[in-house]
């Protein structure tokens, strides 16, 4: 291994479709709950029904007054909620000092879709096209960061990462490179996303990858993805810094890989994934045997799916077929800028329970996709590492290794 | 102009493909384009007639594996609608 600080985990807060605190998510994690449902999506009389993974009943009051909450965006909203009960998890106390030394550095794909659907739509139908005073502030994507850092206090680095669905893994993985290099010794990292809006979900539609019913990661007769929203954030700590305070420690994070395809701005390939997956291991300095758990990028699409099975056995040889995988988009949905967050967090929960999650509507093998996905039930299983892959579109992909601690 | 000129004309056009290799029999997938270029055919196809084509990029390839089912489809489904443009 490099001789470079270690990175520990010591806090986690998610908002997502199935529960919107660390203990109900944990719990339907392994129960595989599905949250995928119908929902319809309106412009004026036009409606147009797609199953999503919607945060049902989010109440921004129960952290922002109401006034506060006027200024932030749904995604903004998740990311702040999601941030503070991190931070609350973690029992972390900044002084000045310490938080001078703390960064916020989080994820999201489009960030304010609803400000900039609503603000559009009123622009365009209003006798006069008078925009709100608040929706730049809304809109810019640097909000969700932004929001937390006044929350929470914390005055060191901060900004947003965006590389579509990989932008909380790039943002955890970004915040890892910049915790050993000495520039801070604490972050809050993660991703949010809230964009479920007509215009979103016709968009995607238009792209005809969209599932008419459930998710089914790496299943034959899979029909590919459905989206879902939500927020997930972890606090990064030096192990240094968390063993000075007696912190709690989750997991090591313990390797991070990036790479680029350069090949296609919507289909994936194997040559990229690979390389970021392997990068990861060789950063962790774990071999394939050493990795016992993957939590798939998995979204349920005949491409994405084949190509991960080839990219895993690429990496792991023969040990691919012994790792167990679970694709947690099944749960949840797709999360976009938030998926990364929400799986991380879903990898290190298994980690600690020495349990894979299911990967849930699995109805029957493809010959393409041959490996052990965790069908529908979770398993327990001895777990000393596992892997996350995130691979976005535009080819942006980026792998985490996490590790227990001794 | 007859409907099976129509499309192929849109599908040349759309992926760049010359209109003169474009049969009824002729492949989709030996036409040398990208997922992409696919769905931009669909999406100029329910454009111009007006109708909502049940392709999905990752069951439908059987549906639409020939020009020729591309054209069978994008009839079926004027019809159904009750006309087209």
């Amino acid at each position: 291994m490099r001789n470079q600080r270690r990175v520990v985990i010591t806090g986690m807060g998610v908002v997502s479709p199935i529960g919107q605190d660390l203990a109900t998510f944990r719990q339907n994690l392994f129960d595989g709950v599905c949250a995928i449902a119908p929902a319809d999506f309106y412009r004026r009389d036009f409606v147009a029904t797609y199953p999503v993974a919607a945060v049902k009943d989010f109440d921004p009051t129960r952290y922002l007054d109401a006034k506060a909450c006027s200024l932030l965006d749904r995604f903004a909203q998740f990311a702040v909620a999601a941030a503070r009960q991190a931070f609350q998890d973690s029992g972390l106390v900044l002084t000045p000092e310490t938080a001078q030394r703390m960064a916020v550095i989080t994820g999201t794909s489009v960030g304010a879709q609803n400000t900039l659907e609503a603000s559009f739509m009123k622009l365009v139908d209003a006798a006069v096209p008078r925009a709100h005073p608040f929706t730049i502030p809304r809109l810019m994507s640097n909000a969700g960061s932004s929001h937390i850092s006044m929350d929470l206090g914390i005055t060191g680095p901060g900004f947003t990462v965006a590389s579509a669905c990989a932008s909380a893994v790039h943002a955890i993985g970004v915040t890892l490179g910049m915790l050993r290099s000495g520039l801070i010794d604490r972050a809050i990292t993660g991703g949010a996303e809230a964009c479920l809006t007509f215009g979103t979900l016709r968009g995607w539609d238009a792209l005809r990858v969209m599932a008419p019913d459930v998710c089914r990661p790496f299943s034959a007769d899979r029909s590919g993805m459905v989206l879902g929203e939500g927020a997930a954030m972890l606090v990064l700590e030096t192990l240094e810094a968390a063993e000075a305070r007696g912190a709690k420690i989750y997991a090591e994070l313990a390797g991070s890989g990036m790479s680029s395809d350069a090949k296609d701005i919507t289909s994936p390939d194997v040559g990229g994934a690979s390389r970021a997956i392997a990068l990861a291991l060789e950063d962790a300095g774990l071999a394939p045997e050493d990795i016992d758990y993957i939590n798939a990028h998995g979204t349920g699409t005949r491409i994405n799916d084949i190509m991960e099975t080839a990219a895993i056995k690429k990496v792991f040889g023969p040990h691919a077929y012994k790792v167990a995988i679970s694709a947690a988009k099944s749960l949840f949905g797709h999360a976009l800028g938030a998926a990364g967050g929400l799986e991380t967090v879903a990898t290190v929960l298994a980690l600690g329970a020495d349990m894979a999650p299911p990967t849930i509507h699995y109805v029957r093998p493809d010959p393409d996709c041959d490996l052990d996905y965790t069908p529908n039930t979770a398993r327990s299983l001895p777990m000393r590492a596992a892997i996350k892959n995130a691979f976005g579109f535009g080819g942006l992909n980026s792998v985490l290794v996490l590790r227990k601690l001794p | 102009m007859p409907l099976t000129d129509e499309i192929l004309d849109i599908v040349s056009s759309v992926a760049l493909v010359d209109r003169k290799v474009l049969l009824l029999d002729t492949q989709v997938s030996d036409l040398g384009i990208t997922s992409l270029d696919m769905v931009e055919i669909i999406f100029a196809l329910e454009e111009k007639y007006h109708i909502e084509l049940p392709f999905n990029a990752n069951t439908n390839i059987q549906g639409f594996r020939t020009l020729g089912d591309v054209v069978a489809i994008v009839e079926k489904i004027i019809a159904e609608s009750g006309g087209g443009a």
